[in-house]
C-alpha cells in the first residue's frame, strides 16, 4: 500500500513513517498542501492521511478541493482541534475517518484498514506462503479452496508473519503489533495467539515455529 | 421580573377617565342649555301673556279697567297642564286676579315706576306650595288727572318645564352614555394602535430561537431606540463571548494535544526499538499518562463545549437510527482492535426521527460505546438497541466489568470513576458528558447492571418529540 502523509509536525511524521514502513508499506511524506499537491499530480496514492492545520492553509479546504476534482483516494483526518467542534464537519466535507491526536498507532492502523475495506476491492490485498493464501480484505486464510474466518487480531499476527516469513519477531515485537497501550497485555497472550493460529495453520504445509529465546517464525515443511 | 402593570390597559384607562369627564361635561352643558332654553321659552310666553294683558288696560272715567283677553292666559295653557295666576295692581290697589300673589320688592328688580315701558321682571318662588315662574311688567297708565302705575304679574307653575327638564336630563344622559361608549371604544383602538410597534417588535424577538443573536432588524418607533440599541449591543457582546469561548477551547485543545501526540509518536518508537523489559514498562507508564492527560484534557474541553451548546440548542431533526449506524461505524474498527462485536439491534419499520442538537446527542453516544469498548475483554460483544415506547430508549450493553453497585449513584457527576477501573485510562467526564446532553434534550442517561449476563448497562432515555 502506499500513503500520502501530510502532516507538518516533522516529529510526529517522523515517528508515523517509521511505523507504516515497519508494516511494509510505502509512505510518502508531505509538509504543506503544497507538497501534497505535487506528489498527487505524479503518484496514485491508496490513502490520504492529512493533519487539518497546516502552515499553508486549512486541512479542509484541501479536503474539499480533492472531492470538487472527484478524486476518490479515501483521506483520514488527523486532527487534535475538539471532538464536539470539529468532528461531524469533517466527515460532512468528505473525510472517510478521522483520528484524534494523539492516537494510538494501533487504532490508526485498524481505522487504515476499515477506510481501505470498504472504499478498496480495487486493491487486492493477498499473501501467500507456502500452500496458503492470506486474504487481509476478507480477513480469511484460503487452504486449497477451503476458506478459514480469522479474528481481527489473528489476521493482524498473520499478516505480520507473511509480511516476513521465515524472520523471527519477537514476543516484545509482537506484542507491540497486537495491543494498544491502553491494554495491559502479557507474553503469554501472545502464546495464547500463537497457540490459536498454530490450530488454523494445522493441515498446511506452513506453521509457526518457538525459537527458543528468540521469538517466533513462519516457516515451510 | 418585576411585572408592574400593561401599558395597554394604563392607557385605555386614562383615555376612559378623560372620556367619562367628557361626557359629563357635555351632559351639564347639554343639559344647562336645554333647560335654559325651555326656561327661556316659558319666561317669553308669560311675558307675552303680561303684555297682552297689559295692553287690554284702558281708561274709563278715571278709573283704570280690564277686560281680560282670554287669549292672554290660553297661550299660557298650551305649555301643559300648569296653573296660571294673575294679578294686575294699580297704584298699590288691586284691580283684579290673586290678591296674594307676592308682588316683588320695586328696588330688587329693575321696574321703576316711573319708566313707562314694558321690561319684564321674572322670578321664581313658592306659591301655594308650589313653585311657580312669575313675570312682572309695569305700564304707566294716564287716567285723565294723574298718571297711574299699574303692575301685571302673571305666574305659573313649572310642572310642565319640570317635566321638560327630567326628558331633557334623560335624553343629555343617554347622548353623554353613548359619546362615552364610543370614546372608550375608540381609546381601546387608539391604545391598541399606539402599542402595534411595540408588540410587532416584542414578537419579533419572542419568535427568534434562544440561540439567534443577530441584530434586531424589525421596525422600530423612536421611543423604543434606545431599547433596542441596548438589546442589540448586549447580544453582540453575547455572540463575540460565545465566539471567543468556542474558539479557545478548539485552540486550547490543538494547543494541548499536538505536543502530546508528538511526545507519544516518539516514545512509541523509542519503545519498539527497546528490549529491556522492565525500560519497557517504564515507557509503557509513560506513554499511558501521556493518553491519560490527553484524554482527561480533551474529555474537559468536550465537557465545557457541550455546557456551553446546551444552553443554546441547535435543534435539528436527527434519524437515531442513521446516527446510531453512524456512531457504530465510526468506534467499530476501535472495536475490532480487542476483537469486540458490536451487535447494532434497531426497530425495522418505525420512523425514528427526533429533535435535538446532532453535535451533543452524537457526542453522547460515542461517550457511551466508547466506555463500553473500553471495558470490555477482548472477544466479547456489545449490544445497542433502539427502543421506543413511551419515550426513545437507546441501550448500550456489554460484556464487560459492569459498575460497582456503590458507585452507581456518584459515576454521573465530574471525575467521578468507578471504584473497579483503576487500570483503565478514562477522565471521568464520559457518564457526565452523556448525562448533559440527555439532559439538555429534556431526556436522561440510567446507568446499571447489564440484564442479559454480566457487563454493564447505560441507556439514554429522550422524549418522543
Amino acid at each position: 500500500m502506499r500513503f500520502l502523509l501530510v502532516e507538518d509536525n516533522a516529529d510526529l511524521a517522523r515517528a508515523l513513517c517509521q511505523r507504516f514502513r515497519n508494516e511494509g508499506h510505502v509512505v510518502d511524506h508531505a509538509s504543506l498542501l503544497d507538497e501534497a499537491e505535487a506528489a498527487m499530480a505524479t503518484v496514485s496514492y491508496d490513502l490520504i492521511l492529512l493533519d487539518i492545520m497546516l502552515p499553508d492553509g486549512s486541512g479542509l479546504d484541501f479536503l474539499k478541493r480533492h472531492r470538487l476534482e472527484k478524486k476518490t483516494t479515501p483521506v483520514i483526518v488527523l486532527t487534535a482541534r475538539s471532538q464536539v467542534s470539529d468532528r461531524v464537519g469533517t466527515l460532512d466535507l468528505g473525510a472517510d475517518d478521522y483520528i484524534t491526536k494523539p492516537f494510538d498507532f494501533s487504532e490508526l492502523e485498524a481505522r487504515c484498514r476499515a477506510v481501505l475495506r470498504r472504499k478498496g476491492g480495487a486493491a487486492v490485498n493477498t499473501k501467500s506462503y507456502g500452500d496458503l493464501i492470506l486474504d487481509s480484505a476478507a480477513g480469511a486464510l484460503l487452504h486449497q479452496g477451503h476458506q478459514t474466518d480469522l479474528r481481527n487480531r489473528e489476521l493482524r499476527l498473520l499478516e505480520v508473519f507473511f509480511g516476513a516469513p521465515e524472520n523471527i519477531f519477537s514476543k516484545n515485537y509482537l506484542l507491540d503489533r497486537l495491543f494498544s497501550f491502553s491494554e495491559d497485555a502479557s507474553e503469554n497472550a501472545i502464546e495464547v495467539y500463537v497457540g490459536r493460529l498454530r490450530k488454523k495453520l494445522e493441515g498446511s504445509t506452513v506453521s509457526i515455529e518457538t525459537v527458543r529465546g528468540m521469538g517466533y517464525r513462519m516457516v515451510m515443511r | 421580573m418585576n411585572i408592574t402593570g400593561s401599558i395597554k390597559r394604563r392607557l385605555a384607562l386614562q383615555l376612559a377617565a378623560i372620556a367619562a369627564l367628557l361626557s359629563l361635561a357635555f351632559f351639564l352643558s347639554v343639559r344647562a342649555v336645554a333647560e335654559r332654553a325651555a326656561e327661556d321659552t316659558q319666561d317669553n310666553i308669560l311675558a307675552a301673556s303680561a303684555t297682552s294683558i297689559a295692553d287690554a288696560l284702558y281708561t274709563e272715567t278715571g278709573q283704570i279697567r280690564l277686560e281680560l283677553p282670554y287669549s292672554a292666559l290660553s297661550m299660557l295653557g298650551t305649555i301643559s297642564e300648569d296653573r296660571v295666576y294673575y294679578r294686575v295692581i294699580s297704584d298699590g290697589a288691586d284691580i283684579t286676579g290673586y290678591g296674594d300673589l307676592p308682588m316683588p320688592k320695586l328696588e330688587n328688580a329693575n321696574l321703576s315706576p316711573m319708566r313707562g315701558d314694558d321690561v319684564p321682571h321674572f322670578e321664581t318662588y313658592d306659591y301655594r306650595g308650589e313653585p311657580v315662574r312669575s313675570v312682572v311688567i309695569s305700564r304707566a297708565l294716564s287716567t285723565g288727572d294723574h298718571a297711574a302705575q299699574v303692575f301685571v304679574i302673571v305666574a305659573q307653575t313649572r310642572r310642565g318645564l319640570a317635566a321638560i327638564s327630567s326628558q331633557i336630563t334623560g335624553t343629555a344622559m343617554v347622548i353623554g352614555a353613548v359619546f362615552f361608549c364610543v370614546a372608550v371604544g375608540l381609546s381601546l383602538l387608539a391604545a391598541q394602535n399606539a402599542l402595534a410597534p411595540l408588540q410587532r417588535l416584542a414578537s419579533s424577538i419572542e419568535r427568534r430561537g434562544p440561540n439567534d443573536l443577530r441584530p434586531i432588524t424589525a421596525q422600530t418607533p423612536v421611543e423604543l431606540v434606545p431599547l433596542v440599541d441596548g438589546l442589540n449591543s448586549f447580544m453582540g457582546r453575547l455572540r463575540a463571548a460565545l465566539t471567543r469561548t468556542e474558539d479557545l477551547i478548539t485552540e486550547a485543545a490543538h494547543r494541548i494535544r499536538t505536543p502530546l501526540a508528538t511526545v507519544r509518536a516518539q516514545a512509541e518508537i523509542i519503545h519498539g526499538n527497546m528490549n529491556r523489559s522492565d525500560n519497557r514498562s517504564d515507557l509503557r507508564d509513560m506513554i499511558r499518562t501521556v493518553d491519560a492527560s490527553s484524554r482527561s484534557a480533551g474529555q474537559l474541553l468536550d465537557h465545557a463545549m457541550v455546557t456551553l451548546r446546551s444552553d443554546q440548542l441547535e435543534p435539528q431533526e436527527i434519524d437515531l437510527k442513521a446516527m446510531l449506524s453512524d456512531t457504530v461505524a465510526q468506534l467499530s474498527p476501535t472495536a475490532e482492535l480487542k476483537d469486540i462485536q458490536i451487535e447494532l439491534a434497531l426497530p425495522g419499520d418505525a420512523a425514528s426521527e427526533i429533535t435535538g442538537d446532532p453535535v451533543l446527542l452524537q457526542n453522547a453516544f460515542r461517550n457511551i460505546l466508547d466506555n463500553a469498548i473500553k471495558y470490555s475483554a477482548a472477544e466479547t460483544e456489545i449490544k445497542i438497541s433502539l427502543t421506543c415506547g413511551d419515550e426513545w430508549e437507546i441501550s448500550f450493553a456489554d460484556q464487560g466489568r459492569g459498575f460497582v453497585a456503590e458507585d452507581i449513584g456518584a459515576l454521573k457527576t465530574r471525575f467521578a470513576r468507578g471504584s473497579n477501573v483503576g487500570d483503565v485510562i478514562g477522565s471521568g467526564l464520559g457518564l457526565t458528558i452523556a448525562d448533559d446532553v440527555a439532559r439538555a434534550h429534556g431526556g436522561r442517561l440510567a446507568i446499571g447492571r447489564n440484564s442479559g449476563g454480566k457487563g454493564a448497562c447505560v441507556s439514554l432515555f429522550l422524549p418522543l418529540i
